[in-house]
């Protein structure tokens, strides 16, 4: 149930809810939980709700630290 | 799809796997206490792929699975009342109560309306003002904040006729709970990833230090849970208990502020039942008196007698105990057609689980 889905801000409305595209699908979501948001911004989906905003940067950490990793 | 396809590369995958292997060498109980993270264990094999020391246990995290059964009476009793409308959660619609189901109810007439968001329930309770809206408030520390968005949205838009039974739970209480109880014995938790976003990595503080258990908060993709078991590996090697972020890119040490002050404005914290698990102190939300006209429990309702479905382990199940294989229903009686336990009905019950994937 505490599942949230990455996707990306496309348009953000008066009323701090937003168009988010998820693999194509286009959602409309409420920004009331992170309302710093911008365009462009990837961001967690949950109940019809944006939770978190994906730390772009952080994102590629993982494969950083373990590419080629093998001695 | 971004930030989910590049955490399934199968190359990087084998370089954890590979210096897990390196660095294992204590047989290790680990938990993941989410329900999205055990769905997630079993779809990609990651038990399989572990060395044989390395073993993983489900904990109570599916908030369908550990509500007890006479809250799913006491909405069934609303439904069966009249000018009332029952919102709820999808998962929650075929959750056996003692002689029902809302998807029973809904057959015989009831007015029982699944949506996705809670404002969604809202917007039901705006256009319908000679009705009472009542939304099933089931979930962690990820939802609360929406249900409370929505009570204020409530209090601010002036529809009163929206009202929110409470069943919100919180995560951190429970797992300090499982290792109170020594019932089964727990090297490290996998912490629920979504959960953390709101709270932060620091309620964990206390598990690691006071019991000694690492805690590492992991996302949900094949790569991520393999980082975060390499995580706790290298603590536990190295008798170390702390709180990890894995999750990074999404959970900050202080969570979500926003949220958690409309979870703090709306919700006390109370002591509250778990199903299989018992009562737990401090590990509910309750709606505060200053909205308790968004209180459901102010109206006087009737629920029938609680019976508990026979032989149904799902207690020790949640409890890590015991694997669903080891319950006598398992797939004999009990499938994900005819389930006669929650953690059997929600998807991301453990039962539900095994039964797909195992
Ligand atoms: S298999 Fe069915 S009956 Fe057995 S514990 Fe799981 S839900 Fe309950």
């Amino acid at each position: 149930m505490c599942l949230a889905i990455p996707g990306k801000v496309k348009k953000i409305f008066n009323d701090n809810t937003a168009e988010i595209e998820i693999g194509g699908i286009v959602k409309r979501a409420s920004l009331d939980l992170i309302p710093q948001v911008v365009v462009g911004d990837y961001v967690l989906l949950h109940a019809g709700f944006a939770i978190e905003v994906i730390d772009q940067e952080k994102a590629l950490e993982i494969s950083k630290a373990w590419e080629g990793n093998i001695d | 799809m971004k930030y989910i396809d590049e955490y399934k590369n199968k190359e990087i995958a084998q370089n954890i796997l590979w210096q897990i292997r390196r660095i294992s060498k204590k047989k290790i109980n680990l938990m993941e206490v989410c329900g999205t993270h055990t769905v997630a264990i079993f779809r990609n094999g990651i038990r399989k792929m572990l060395p044989q020391n390395i073993n993983l246990i489900s904990g109570p995290g599916c908030p369908v699975c550990v509500t007890p059964i006479q809250y799913i009476d006491e909405i069934i009793a609303f439904s069966r009342k009249d000018n009332f409308i029952i919102t709820t959660f999808g998962d929650m619609i075929r959750v056996p109560g003692s002689t029902s189901t809302l998807e029973k109810e809904k057959a015989n007439g009831s007015d029982v309306r699944i949506v996705y968001s809670t404002l969604d329930a809202l917007k039901i309770a705006y256009d319908n003002p000679a009705k009472n809206i009542v939304f099933m408030g089931i979930g962690f520390e990820t939802t609360s904040p929406t249900i409370a968005r929505a009570i204020l949205k409530a209090e601010e838009e002036k529809i009163k006729n929206f009202s929110v039974l409470s069943v919100a739970k919180i995560i951190p209480p429970a797992m300090r709970f499982l290792l109170e109880s020594g019932e089964v014995n727990i090297d490290g938790f996998i912490c629920p990833g979504h959960v953390s976003a709101i709270i932060g990595s620091k309620p964990y503080s206390l598990i690691a230090f006071q019991y000694g258990v690492p805690c590492v908060i992991s996302g949900f993709e094949p790569l991520d849970i393999l980082q975060s078991i390499y995580l706790l590996i290298r603590q536990i090697e190295n008798g170390r208990a702390e709180v990890e972020i894995q999750y990074e890119r999404v959970v900050k040490p202080e969570g979500n502020k926003i949220a958690m002050d409309k979870i703090n404005e709306v919700f006390k914290v109370v002591d509250s039942d778990w199903r299989g698990i018992g009562n737990i102190p401090l590990s509910g939300l309750e709606i505060k008196d200053k909205y308790g006209k968004f209180n459901a429990r102010k109206f006087a309702i009737k629920k029938e007698e609680t019976k508990e479905p026979k032989g149904c382990l799902c207690g020790e199940v949640l409890r890590g105990v015991i694997t669903p294989p080891e319950c006598p229903l398992f797939k004999n009686i009990c499938t994900p057609e005819d389930p006669k336990g929650a953690c059997m009905v929600s998807t991301e019950g453990t039962c539900a689980a095994y039964y797909k994937y195992n």
